[in-house]
């Protein structure tokens, strides 16, 4: 009898992801966001041009043979620049979701565990919140100097308070279960109910709004750049490209139209993967939000 | 009642404080020096230091802080290092355009976003309910400044409806006022409503399925009385809250707004001073910013025990 052929095992994961009970949406979103990251990811290899040469004999020309989006004010090619420009948006995002989660998972497990600390910590979470996120970023950044690591601070610091929040309703909501209630009575040591017990109910609802800080912050990253309050400008990402294109945004609107494209199906590709795993992982939210 | 909003009022203040803390700490924590800023690039030691004195930057750090705060109480927010004028009468100057546009806005997303949601909770599932849907996660996806700079592309490059960029106060009559400020304010509506929609929908998803709907429509009562009546009223609070959180999200958004739109409000002032390391008007502005969203927020909270009566605390 003939067996059918085992898929290798390097697809094996492919095809899990397939046969996931995901509707079309995520899938196609999933597909999307995998094309932008490798594109993205091989840019200084599949790049047509070097993003920072400058041709003054084709500034701000249409599609043409060798600039398949046409050049910029000062003649360089606007396809390879979206191409680079993605990689430092996409690291700012991943390196802001990765450090105000950490952070946040820290100060909400102190708040949600020790009950002297709560008040204090939610008061200040509660002050920063107040804080309007762009204007506490555009000021840190101007504070502190243009520089990759004082954006991704920058970004990150707004974003806590979200996910301390968080954080701290699932462990108040954890501690009173039983099995952590027993653990307490039994004398299991803190770290040991912290990490054991408490740590792994967070995971879930982190996933989900990691997912969200990610959006967000590729869009704050964006919007400072805009505001010139960014990465130092001779660097590409999709915010600065965008911020050059404004002078020129009568005469030549793809400067902003195309980094903007990439940006938007980029932010929407992960939110709609952030929703899909927030049904996947929490199917009583799936009620709430259909 | 009135023991509850005084609570809430007082409930405000240490958060206001702490606001304040942040926002000192904020200027005088991260590298650069005002005092050089002032001086100017030619100054001497000897200048710097006279400066110094005389901002009061030689005096211990709680020292500064707490003749800030007593200066802010007496409603002196300080005077701007490029300027030289008062912030608070920069501020008066710029505060129109932001409040038009801002309740423009607030005024259009609220009477676009609660219909949708309704629609969309209301016929479940059906091309309606994912056309909102659709629309309210491209709201979060497109940054704001993208969606301003569409908006000119079409509507006064291509069509010539309005004029490309500046603003006209309502003083010169509405039309001209609406001419300038409508685009503005349908770009940061596409964002705000996105959200609004979003809540509400889910919240009046939640409602629809409750008994008291059933037992509304079995007696009969009219589908629009059982929608907006038993309905809507229920999912309120959740939607207030939104509104009152998506606050910060408003105010973030016309900062960058009126710099597409080349509008003299406050988000440009904001800017132009961080821009500039204008600590005065950087650290008033953030304050003012914040205490307004916690007012808000505040005047919120308080509005819940009109819609929902056993909000009693």
């Amino acid at each position: 009898m003939a067996q059918p052929p085992e898929p290798s095992a390097a697809m094996q994961p492919v095809l899990r992801v397939l046969r996931l009970p995901l509707g079309i949406g995520p899938k196609i979103a999933a597909a999307v966001l995998l094309v932008i990251v490798v594109v993205t990811l091989l840019s200084p290899w599949i790049a047509p041009h070097d993003p920072l040469t400058m041709d003054p004999l084709v500034r701000l020309k249409g599609p043409m043979e060798g600039h398949l989006l046409g050049t910029d004010n000062y003649g360089r090619d606007i396809l390879s620049r979206v191409l680079i420009g993605g990689r430092l948006s996409l690291y700012i995002g991943l390196m802001t979701a990765i450090v105000s989660v950490l952070i946040g998972l820290v100060i909400g497990m102190i708040a949600g565990f020790f009950r002297t600390a709560d008040a204090i910590i939610m008061r200040m979470m509660d002050a920063l919140m107040a804080i309007p996120a762009i204007l506490l970023a555009i000021a840190l950044v101007a504070l502190s100097g243009p520089s990759v690591g004082s954006v991704i601070a920058a970004i990150t610091i707004p974003e806590i308070p979200r996910v301390v929040r968080l954080v701290r309703a699932v462990v108040l909501a954890a501690r009173e279960e039983p099995y952590v209630e027993a653990a307490i009575a039994l004398g299991s040591s803190m770290p040991k109910i912290l990490i054991g017990h408490l740590f792994p109910n967070t995971l879930a609802p982190l996933i989900v709004q990691g997912t969200y800080i990610l959006a967000s912050a590729i869009l704050t990253e964006a919007i400072l750049s805009f505001l010139g309050a960014g990465v130092s400008t001779e660097t590409p990402t999709w915010g600065n490209i965008m911020a050059e294109g404004r002078l020129f945004f009568r005469i030549k609107p793809e400067l902003i139209l195309w980094p903007g494209l990439m940006l938007s199906l980029c932010i929407l590709s992960i939110n709609l993967l952030g929703d899909a795993a927030r049904d996947m992982l929490d199917p009583r939210l799936k009620k709430r939000a259909g | 009642m009135l023991g509850y909003i005084i609570r809430r009022v007082l409930a405000v203040i240490p958060v206001m404080l702490l606001v304040a803390i942040f926002v000192f700490a904020l200027l005088r924590l991260t590298p650069g020096d005002p005092a050089a800023i002032i001086a100017g690039d030619m100054a001497t030691p000897a200048q710097l230091e006279s400066i110094r004195e005389a901002m009061g930057l030689n005096q211990p750090i709680y020292v500064q802080f707490f003749t800030w705060v007593g200066q802010l109480l007496q409603g002196d927010l300080g005077t701007s290092l490029i300027s030289r004028t008062p912030v608070a009468s920069m501020v008066a100057d710029r505060m129109g355009p932001t409040i038009s546009i801002a309740l423009l806005t607030i005024l259009m997303s609220v009477a676009l976003a609660v219909p949708m949601g309704v629609i969309a909770a209301w016929k479940h599932r059906s091309a309606a309910d994912y056309a909102v849907m659709t629309f309210s996660v491209l709201g979060f996806s497109v940054p704001v400044f993208v969606i301003g700079y569409i908006l000119i592309l079409i509507f006064s490059l291509k069509l010539g409806w309005f004029p490309v960029q500046g603003y006209t106060p309502i003083s010169r009559g509405i039309g001209p006022f609406l001419s300038n400020a409508f685009l503005p304010a349908l770009t940061l509506t596409t964002i705000y409503v996105a959200l609004i929609a979003r809540m509400t929908r889910a919240n009046m998803l939640e409602v629809l399925g409750e008994d008291y709907i059933r037992t509304a429509r079995a007696k009969g009562a009219p589908e629009r009385r059982v929608l907006f009546r038993h309905a809507l009223k229920n999912a309120a609070v959740p939607i207030l809250t939104v509104i009152g959180t998506g606050f910060a999200l408003l105010i973030g958004g016309v900062v960058v707004t009126e710099s597409v739109f080349n509008i003299p409000g406050i988000g440009r002032l904001t800017v132009d001073a961080i821009l500039a390391r204008d600590y005065p008007v950087i650290q008033a502005m953030i304050l003012l910013t914040s205490f307004l969203y916690v007012f808000v927020n505040l005047l919120i909270d308080i509005s819940y025990s009109f819609f929902d009566p056993r909000i009693r605390y």
